[in-house]
């Protein structure tokens, strides 16, 4: 078994990276730029950045590829440098990463519909992960996170591309929505269900991201440990973003969050981190209360 | 007032029973659907059921036996779609069904549309769609899209990364009414406010409704860059979209 699930399932608490996106736009990335092309230009900056996450106490980071898939990077006429760009983001989190600590290599929705919702085959967004799993492995990435999807049937073809070309650990996520009858996912799917349906799936670590802020999370975590044995992970957003005359706001501290995730612990996450909105000064936040 | 078991399709009495809980609500469908046709509510159901086949027959037969137009697009697709909408504002179904019923509601529309053109009918309001500049997130904007043509609005897509002028353009191009801009990222999401500035510096602003939408956006937000209404989700972006259009042509009489 990998290292990664050895530390997870030996019962340890562990603690992950925040923001990646939040992060690069402190240090130049401009609103609606192409984050994975840093991994070529700003080389300093994407590995400076993990450096900051292991320093602030993080046990492991995700890569900066959460838009690597190669429908994405099209958009930005990057297509053609799918493997190099998702190789490069894991090569800089490795470099600066502790000999104890974990690189996971993040995928994120191809922002495509699956047929018959969208236009996307199953073979063609299947040959696409593939593509982007073989650059995050040829980087030496130690797992993946595939984060924030909501159609199960994308995460299914991201989960199949990893365990058809790696040995490596899934860690899969996924983002719901509070509606009036509860918690869902974009597709309609509770978060019981899915935990089901991805530890069927093959999936190692199971979870939340995104979307909701922390009390939310916490009834998604305990509707996911209900439903799976299987360690989960949680990603949190750092609040609803809200307007300040001109600037957009994460409402939630550091030290609000960290004393909140205690309700994530004890529902029965194994690895906590943060979304949207958060840096390393939440990490570091954690790692205090947690791991010390 | 006509009452639950008055209705003639059984799909629609079962339908009404089970997912329309409120009894105000219940009540006021059940005398949209009374006061049609046994033919305009097999349409109805076809599209709550998401059946395109069905619905591209029935349509063709409720022409072909001198059916107006009109009282297909309100009491079989449109009014089909009212209780589409309910049933996902309640969680009882979620996109991917909404979306097999705007492929059933396209269907039927296909054989409504010409109709209405060579009649010289407009539709109901023109609609110019896009994703704001910097942000190619689309799935939401092409869902509001299928939903607002579905409707009968005529929409002109953008397509991503729309910048100010693009709009502009297009408004004036197209004569629309209406304007619908999304944005996923919070980064771009401000240049929602920056299109509507262009908007009224190009002294264009009195003649357009804006609405926005995307996850980042929220009502505040809608209202602190000047737009004219924020919608949740692809069914609320149509019922907004109807709204404003009424609002803005009876401004305009």
């Amino acid at each position: 078994m990998s290292k990664f699930l050895d530390r997870v399932k030996g019962g340890e608490l562990l603690v992950s990276d925040g923001a990646t996106g939040t992060y690069l736009q402190e240090h130049g990335l401009p609103p609606g730029g192409c984050p994975e092309e840093f991994n070529w230009s700003h080389p300093n900056v994407v590995q400076g950045m993990a450096a900051e996450y292991f320093a602030a106490g993080s046990d492991l980071v995700l890569t900066n590829s959460f838009g690597g898939s190669r429908y994405r990077l099209k958009e930005y006429g990057l297509g053609d440098r799918v493997v190099e760009l998702n190789r490069l983001a894991a090569d800089h989190a490795r470099t600066v990463a502790p000999v104890e600590g974990f690189v996971l290599g993040s995928i994120g929705p191809t922002g495509v519909l699956l047929e018959p919702n969208g236009p996307a085959t199953e073979e063609e967004m299947f040959s696409a992960f593939c593509e982007q799993v073989k650059g995050l492995s040829e980087g030496g990435v130690d797992g993946f996170c595939i984060e924030t999807m909501f159609d199960l049937a994308e995460m299914n073809l991201a989960i199949r591309a990893v365990k058809d070309r790696t040995s490596l650990p899934v860690v899969a996520t996924m983002v719901f929505d509070k509606g009036p009858k509860g918690y869902f996912t974009m597709m309609g799917l509770r978060p019981g269900r899915v935990a089901e349906e991805l530890a069927g799936v093959g999936a190692d670590v199971i979870g939340s991201n995104c979307g909701l802020a922390i009390g939310h999370m916490v009834e998604i975590v305990t509707a996911m440990r209900a439903a799976s044995v299987l360690p989960i992970l949680t990603h949190v957003n750092a609040g609803i973003p809200e307007i300040k005359k001109t600037a957009i706001v994460y409402p939630d501290s550091p030290e609000f969050m960290a004393e909140e995730m205690v309700n994530i612990i004890e529902a029965g996450a194994n690895i906590v981190g943060g979304c949207c909105g958060t840096s390393p000064e939440y990490i570091r936040a954690f790692a205090r209360r947690y791991k010390s | 007032m006509a009452e639950l078991v008055d209705l003639q399709n059984k799909f629609l009495r079962d339908e009404l029973g089970e997912y329309v809980e409120e009894e105000a609500e219940r009540q006021r469908m059940v005398d949209l659907y009374a006061e049609t046709k046994l033919s305009m509510q097999n349409i109805a159901a076809a599209i709550i059921d998401g059946r395109h086949h069905d619905v591209d027959r029935l349509t063709r037969e409720a022409i072909d036996d001198d059916v107006q137009a009109l009282e297909v697009m309100d009491d079989g697709l449109i009014a089909g779609m009212a209780l589409v909408g309910i049933k996902f504002r309640d969680n009882f179904i979620f996109v991917p069904e909404v979306l097999a019923c705007a492929r059933a509601m396209k269907a039927g529309m296909a054989h409504i549309e010409p109709i209405l053109s060579a009649s010289g009918i407009d539709p109901i309001g023109k609609v110019i769609m896009g994703t704001v500049k910097g942000d190619l997130h689309d799935i939401g904007k092409n869902l509001c899209i299928m939903m607002l043509r579905g409707a009968g609005f005529k929409v002109v897509d953008l397509g991503v990364d729309t910048s100010p002028d693009d709009f502009l353009e297009a408004v004036e191009e197209h004569g629309a009414n209406l304007v619908g801009m999304s944005a996923l990222l919070t980064t771009t999401m401000p240049n929602m406010g920056r299109t509507i500035e262009a908007f009224i510096d190009a002294d264009l602003r009195d003649d357009v409704k804006v609405m926005v939408g995307g996850a980042p956006v929220t009502p505040e937000f809608a209202d602190d860059m000047g737009a004219d209404a924020y919608g949740a989700d692809a069914v609320e972006c149509v019922e907004i979209a109807k709204r404003l259009t009424e609002e803005s042509a009876s401004a305009h009489q």
